[in-house]
């Protein structure tokens, strides 16, 4: 019996559902995880049109008007030390803010991702060398190298970025290598090299597909930790320039009123909180749906 | 004869030991001097204790990790040479891993997995698919339910036909089994079995079959290469190994296998402590430390394969027939002098 002719119609089959709609499911019944989504989506759609949602003008000043308290008259969260409306202001602050903390953790991944991956999978001296040279950028602490870079490169939007995504190419790189070797080493890898497939070809078929979902989950633990680096920056005058609106340095700015308006100066700090406990609980729902044993 | 479609030629592998500092301190002797030839259509059994270079054997065929010298030969052409680029070379010969698990990607289904292979050699995506659905239904696993399914779905005997399959995706003319059913319970290892017998009837296959299991090495092989820590001891048709074995390595294995029948079975174990470090072999004969019948060449001489009884039957013991005999000549030769003995 030599092999039959191939039968070139391919009849449909029963199509198990996918690793990707099982993650959804269990997310989907995480409660804290959906929460905190919820948040996260608000705070998305307040960056995207909160300037056409704002009640005022965030940037109209009034001498008279000047630090109202919470509940004030026409200013539901009070006025700032400018007597701009607080409540227009945290709304259009979610929108610098939220790029500051998003913009170099997804700079970071596609830096980080391609190194570790590149080194855990060539491993060898093409490992060693992507490897130390992160070790190197590990003997800082995250906030005093963004201080650093920022204060070398000088102050300004571009140049936070910039030091920011410095800062999490090494913790992500580190993280995308050791998954990456941990799959390296599974046999359907040999199998794959194996059957001939070049290192391209193996690395975009069975290594991405098992990697980036680790490697995502753990970025998204980053923001959090992006957008209270990004305000620190802010706060010492080395991000954002006023009068924007960003929630560091709205804090920075609100501190000389702590005494008449603690509350009002505090509401900064209560939406960077709020947002990076969101995005916490967020990748750690994420986590915990993806984290199953197959 | 015509050319073996398989040729080793003292192959040799040693893995180097490295200390913090990245220097070499030493090697593990995973493979020494090892040469064997497979002939076309026959199954070689190669059988020895963990850690002998079984699978290191396999590996090193399949050129997954780089020899340290010696060569393979397909049908007469050096593979990696311009006659036979890797590439080619893994279309004719391919493998089963042991682990059913970990040799499938957890995040393809079957039918992807299967199709990858023939995908990387140039077949269009649609006439993969079909080649995976056609070998899934070879395998026994019916195409319309199993071909969407994920590994996870799927039980170690399923997952092990898929691995099967995926071997065969490729049209190899040899597969290498590496203790590819050892994993399976009895009763789906002996299907399993079975499905490998017809295949190879059906697409005309050679195997080389790695396993620790004698009897099922037995049920499956034509021929049975004996290793013994990196070494050939004994290469032979698996009658004439299993009828009469004449390395006292393969008397002391085969003596250690339960017997079905309660009056024959050994108390003593035929064959004392644990084989020597690879990092550091006994010199000579490297059985000599636990062979029975050791004598004092053994320690000095290093052991070549011997033909015995014709052409087909090999041992690497210059004293087989005597050993052959066992004990009762042995006790009569050990009392003559030393050098006589030698001889």
């Amino acid at each position: 019996m030599i092999s039959t002719p191939l039968p070139l119609s391919i009849a449909p089959v029963e199509q198990s559902p996918g690793y990707w709609s099982g993650v959804l499911r269990r997310f989907a019944k995480d409660r804290v995880a959906m929460f905190a989504g919820a948040v996260v989506l608000i705070l998305v759609i307040l960056a995207l049109f909160g300037p056409w949602l704002t009640p005022a003008d965030p940037y109209q000043s009034s001498m008279l008007k000047r630090l109202r308290p919470i509940g004030t008259d026409g200013f539901p969260l009070g006025t700032d030390e400018l007597g701009r409306d607080m409540l227009s202001r945290l709304m259009v602050g979610a929108r610098l803010s939220l790029f500051m903390g998003i913009t170099p953790v997804i700079c970071a991944f596609a830096i980080g991702a391609t190194l570790g991956i590149l080194a855990g999978f060539v491993g060898g001296w093409v490992n060693s060398i992507i490897m130390r040279t992160i070790d190197v950028f590990y003997a800082f602490p995250s906030v005093l190298l963004a201080i650093a870079l920022s204060g070398a490169l000088g102050a300004g939007i571009g140049n936070a970025l910039l030091s920011l995504t410095l800062v999490f190419v090494p913790p992500i790189c580190r993280v995308a290598e050791s998954v990456t070797s941990q799959i390296r080493s599974r046999d359907f890898v040999e199998a794959a090299r194996a059957s001939g497939a070049n290192a391209f070809a193996i690395i975009r078929v069975h290594v991405l597909g098992n990697v980036l979902g680790p490697i995502f989950v753990y970025s998204t633990s980053l923001i959090a930790v992006s957008m209270i680096l990004a305000s620190g920056l802010s706060f010492l005058g080395l991000g954002v320039k006023p009068p924007e609106p960003e929630w560091g340095l709205m804090l920075n700015t609100l501190r000389t009123a702590i005494y008449t308006q603690p509350w009002v100066a505090a509401l900064p700090g209560l939406m960077i909180f709020i947002t990076s406990m969101s995005f916490n609980m967020l990748s750690d729902g994420l986590r915990s749906a993806m984290d199953v044993k197959q | 004869m015509s050319t073996p479609i398989l040729q080793v030629r003292n192959l040799t592998k040693h893995f180097p030991l490295k200390n913090a500092l990245g220097a070499k301190t030493g090697q593990v002797r995973a493979l020494d001097d090892l040469s064997f030839t497979v002939h076309k259509g026959e199954t070689l059994g190669i059988v020895g204790e963990s850690g002998c270079g079984k699978s290191t054997t396999a590996r090193l065929l399949m050129q997954l990790i780089a020899p340290t010298s010696g060569e393979v030969m397909f049908e007469g052409k050096a593979v990696g040479s311009r006659d036979l680029p890797l590439k080619e070379f893994h279309r004719q010969v391919q493998m089963v891993f042991q682990d059913s698990y970990s040799s499938l990607n957890p995040r393809l289904t079957v039918e992807t997995s299967i199709a990858f292979g023939p995908q990387m050699h140039g077949v269009s995506e649609r006439e993969a698919t079909a080649r995976a659905r056609d070998l899934l239904s070879r395998v026994g696993l019916e195409p319309a339910r199993f071909a969407g399914r994920y590994p996870h779905e799927l039980s170690g005997g399923q997952r092990q036909r898929v691995n099967i399959a995926r071997a065969l995706a490729l049209q190899p003319r040899v597969v290498i089994l590496d203790e590819a059913v050892s994993a399976l319970d009895k009763s789906v290892e002996a299907q399993v079995l079975n499905l490998l017998l017809d295949l190879k009837e059906a697409f005309d296959l050679t195997y080389l079959f790695i396993s620790h299991d004698l009897n099922v090495v037995r049920y499956i092989s034509d021929r049975v290469m004996v290793m013994y820590l990196g070494q050939t001891v004994e290469l032979g048709q698996t009658e004439a190994i299993f009828a009469n074995p004449l390395h006292p390595y393969s008397q002391a294995l085969l003596a250690s296998m339960p017997s079905m029948d309660p009056d024959h079975r050994t108390e003593a174990p035929p064959i004392a402590g644990d084989p020597p470090n690879p990092i550091n072999p006994p010199s000579g004969c490297r059985f000599h430390t636990r062979c029975k019948f050791v004598q004092a060449a053994c320690s000095a001489n290093a052991q070549q394969l011997f033909a015995s009884k014709g052409f087909e039957h090999h041992v690497a013991c210059e004293f087989f027939e005597l050993n052959a005999n066992k004990n009762k000549v042995f006790k009569e030769k050990a009392n003559q002098p030393l050098a006589e003995t030698a001889l």
